[in-house]
């Protein structure tokens, strides 16, 4: 029986709401008066959200779900029953493009199992960027996930056509990937992510003619690991993230909670996703990059090397080192400020900023946007100073939400 | 008193105006009365002078852009509560940059909400195709926004949606885009928009990308706010959704695998073969590197730096480790400290060289976006001899030259300090010639007379190695 594109659209975006990336911001500005279709740059936009609470900002869909390797945590391994579709290229170009004059989407993100070969598939998946580009001057956005085992040259060309370019380096640990993913070989994916980010810094630098070369994936590169599938723990997760960062110049790490999947492998525990640690797991890897934490800072608080599930990782930080509070508002530097729980980036900027006009007192702070229910114990102004209540024993007790919020999870 | 009227249509330029001739006449905010819309006239109010006065007004970029936004607020008290700021800062021109100032935390506040109402138009506007009879091909939208927004949000879809014509009905207005042109017009009665084809599949892909196991609620209705759903057909959906998320989540579970396909078990076969063999050659021995576990250093490197070069030169030469620029790119000595050897090769007229490393992965802690050098521990050393006994093997030089204190270990297991040895040869255990030398990188360590003294005794060590190799071919 032939499947109607309805069919293969409902097959091919369940397959692929595994993967949590859904960022269209970012990319060079550009738009559609001077031809072709569409707008891209600046913030991205969240067309519509899920029940999930994730939003829709991409068409999200596997160019097919037929594949060949045989991956453990994945629904569209080799060895599962599940129902097998694919699009032809010019489904998707016409997918995207009719969704997109409906301000549905701000773009197509584009991922596939694996057919035939790693070439071919990437192969197929760069034509499809490529129609939307040049036969039909799409604008809008593009995120291609690439597949780390198809040749350089082809991820070369996938990067002209593609605003990001991601690479899943799925599990957290070499010998896990080994494990669960037996086709799949680390150093490969690794230099996969090694070639995008040297493309990258080629395509930013001049040629001695001065001209600059074709802009390769201007969005950058990220990639996916999935939590809960192994025994690795927070520690693990982060000092990978952090190598990414530092080795390939990513954009964005993104954490997925191992899920449930129809026609689950026997090799994998059935397990709830772990939500609330890909939430502190997000939190942290926040902290690593705008806050100036370090791994061991983060996971020293837990002995067994997991974040704090009750807590969030900075508030964890500072109840396991009160030594550092209270500090002084109108005193402390950028850097001891963005330490205290409760102050982002952006209330301490402003906190910077109000210094300039006087005294910052407690009443500011609240009025700044500072989160005062969990500052007040770290924090001292003219007019107020927490006094004991930073040492207090049962301060982490004060800060935790009550128990019945947790069950949500 | 002053009263000013403002239009539902360009009350930006209408406000502007009339403040800027206000405030060049000095007039206090709580004298003037701003109103929407017009109609009756309740209060015997003064006429506008009819010139500018004396004060020319003044405006800062933050307090400008700020007032863009602020104006389109839905509030009756805005238009009043922006003049006073305006007037205030004639005066008091550091208030507005204090986050902690009470009336620029409110404007703060108020331009938000607007910002935020614009992004949502973005986002939530939905299209439905209309017939047209031109080649353009035309659309239409019935949008609620909160704010008064129809002028600010709309230039936006002319840029995005170029090549077709739109329309974009609200209840405060209406934006339509025609050949190329933006035009407002006023609120009309709701248009009938007829239902689009692409819709269902557009629903298709909402119930789909949909994860029953993942359910958030308050995430989902705290950035998509219930305010927007009526005119967003895929929010239908959400009740059906929500009664079966418990029951997929079930059926998942309860799922038992399934045998494989029949068509799995011959394509696992056909990936498995092709796995490397034994080790009879230079090009099999890299291929066997390239999956190296001998040590924990592949976890975080990149890849196996194999050596380069002619494999059947008569010269080795050996470094430490490869650098960040060598575990990007997978070629050995192609960072800065490649650089420094390149040069001093080609400045001594270095012949055919195998170039190879002691460790073959990276070693490095990260540092923020970089990778900073860490010396490799003996036993890491140890470990990679396996592969530098093999290049040796295969390769045969006649001369090897071990740069830096970690290659001279590894090539004749003595890690006694280099400074002494430099420049003097020695023998590995198989009874082969070694020089010794320094490691480009640290003569890029080094700064002013050291360095180039350094740099002089790598090239002087190097052009003994090529005259060596040279004796012995003859």
């Amino acid at each position: 029986m032939r499947r109607t594109l309805q069919d293969k659209l409902a097959i091919l975006s369940d397959a692929a709401k595994y993967d949590a990336s859904c960022a269209s911001s970012g990319t060079t500005r550009r738009d559609s008066r001077s031809g072709g279709i569409g707008s891209a740059g600046g913030s991205g936009i969240c067309h519509a959200y899920t029940p999930d609470g994730r939003c829709i900002s991409l068409l999200k869909i596997l160019m097919t779900n037929f594949c060949i390797f045989d991956c453990a945590y994945c629904v569209n391994r080799v060895s599962s029953g599940v129902e097998r579709a694919r699009f032809t290229p010019a489904e998707v170009v016409s997918l995207t493009l009719e969704f997109y004059r409906r301000n549905y989407i701000e773009g197509l993100f584009l991922s596939s199992g694996i057919i035939r070969s790693p070439d071919d598939t990437m192969a197929d998946m760069v034509r499809i960027a490529r129609m939307l580009r040049r036969d039909h001057g799409f604008k809008g956005y593009i995120h291609l996930k690439s597949i780390p085992e198809a040749s350089p040259e082809l991820i070369e060309e996938a990067g002209l056509f593609a605003d990001r370019l991601s690479i899943n380096i799925e599990l957290p640990k070499d010998a896990s990937t080994r494990a669960l993913a037996p086709q799949k070989k680390p150093e490969t994916i690794r230099a996969a992510m090694a070639n995008v980010r040297l493309a990258r810094d080629a395509s930013r630098e001049r040629t001695h003619t001065g001209k600059r070369p074709a802009r390769f994936a201007p969005a950058g590169q990220s990639t996916q690991m999935i939590v809960g599938a192994d025994q690795a723990n927070d520690r693990d997760i982060l000092s990978t993230s952090v190598r990414l960062y530092a080795g390939y110049d990513l954009k964005r790490v993104y954490y997925s909670a191992f899920s449930p999947i129809p026609e689950a492998s026997a090799a994998l525990p059935l397990i709830r996703p772990p939500l609330m640690r890909e939430h502190r797991l997000y939190q942290a890897d926040w902290l690593l990059r705008f806050y100036g934490f370090d791994v061991n800072e983060i996971t020293a608080p837990t002995l067994d090397g997991n974040l704090d599930l009750k807590v969030d990782p900075k508030l964890a930080w500072a109840l396991a080192n009160r030594g550092v509070f209270p500090v002084d508002v109108n005193l402390a530097d950028r850097d001891t400020l963005l330490r205290v729980p409760g102050f982002g980036t952006r209330t301490v900027s402003r906190i910077l900023n109000a210094r300039r006009s006087g005294l910052v007192r407690y009443g500011d702070l609240l009025k700044i946007g500072a989160l005062m229910s969990k500052a007040k114990p770290f924090v001292l102004t003219p007019d107020w100073s927490p006094r004991a209540m930073t040492d207090a024993d049962d301060l982490k007790a004060r800060l935790e939400p009550p128990p019945e919020q947790l069950s949500l999870f | 008193m002053y009263r000013i009227d403002l239009p539902e249509l360009g009350f930006a330029e209408r406000w502007r105006d009339a403040t800027r001739l206000l405030l060049s006449h000095d007039i206090a905010p709580d004298a003037i009365i701003w109103r929407f819309g017009g109609g009756g006239d309740l209060f015997a109010c003064d006429p506008l002078p009819g010139e500018v006065g004396p004060r020319r007004a003044t405006v800062s970029r933050p307090l400008n852009d700020l007032a863009g936004s602020v104006l389109c607020h839905q509030e009756a008290e805005v238009p009043a509560l922006l003049y006073s700021a305006f007037h205030r800062h004639q005066s008091d021109r550091r208030a507005i940059a204090n986050p902690a100032d009470p009336l620029t935390r409110r404007l703060e506040r108020l331009a938000k909400a607007v910002r935020r109402d614009i992004h949502k138009m973005h986002a939530f506007v939905r299209f439905r195709e209309l017939p047209t009879e031109t080649s353009r091909r035309r659309f239409g939208a019935w949008f609620e926004p909160e704010h008064r927004i129809v002028e600010a949000a709309t230039p936006f879809f002319a840029k995005r949606f170029a090549d077709m014509d739109w329309t974009i009905a609200t209840p405060a207005g209406v934006a339509r885009f025609e050949n190329g042109a933006l035009s407002f017009h006023p609120a009309a009665q709701r248009p009938d928009v007829p239902e689009d084809a692409c819709e269902s599949l557009w629903a298709t892909y909402f119930q789909n990308i949909f994860n029953p196991a993942r359910l958030h609620l308050k995430a989902m209705q705290s950035e998509m706010p219930k305010k927007y759903w009526k005119n967003m057909p895929e929010t239908q959906l959400i009740p059906e959704m929500l009664a079966q998320a418990d029951r997929r989540v079930a059926a998942m579970r309860a799922a038992q695998p399934a045998s494989p396909p029949s068509r799995a078990s011959g394509i696992l076969k056909r990936l498995a073969e092709g796995a490397p063999g034994s080790v009879d050659s230079l090009e099999a021995a890299a291929d066997a590197a390239r999956v190296c576990r001998r040590c924990g250093l592949c976890e975080a490197a990149t890849q196996t730096v194999w050596g380069r070069g002619d494999p059947s030169a008569p010269l080795m030469i050996v470094g430490e480790q490869p650098g960040d620029a060598e575990d990007l790119s997978g070629q050995p000595f192609v960072g800065p400290a490649g650089k420094v050897l390149t040069e001093a090769m080609g400045e001594v007229g270095t012949g055919p060289v195998w170039l190879t490393n002691a460790v073959k992965h990276f070693k490095f802690t990260p540092r923020g976006k970089r990778r900073l050098h860490q010396t490799p521990s003996r036993d890491e050393v140890l470990h990679c001899r396996w592969w530098l006994d093999l290049e040796r093997k295969f390769v045969k030089p006649r001369l090897t030259v071990a740069l830096g204190a970690t290659a001279a270990f590894a090539l004749t297991g003595n890690d006694a300090p280099l400074a002494p040895r430099r420049g003097t040869i020695e023998r590995t255990p198989d009874g082969g010639q070694v020089l010794l030398t320094w490691h480009p990188s640290y003569v890029l360590r080094l700064t002013g007379e050291s360095a180039a003294v350094a740099r002089r005794s790598l090239k002087v060590d190097l052009s003994l190695a090529r005259r060596l190799v040279a004796e012995t071919s003859g």
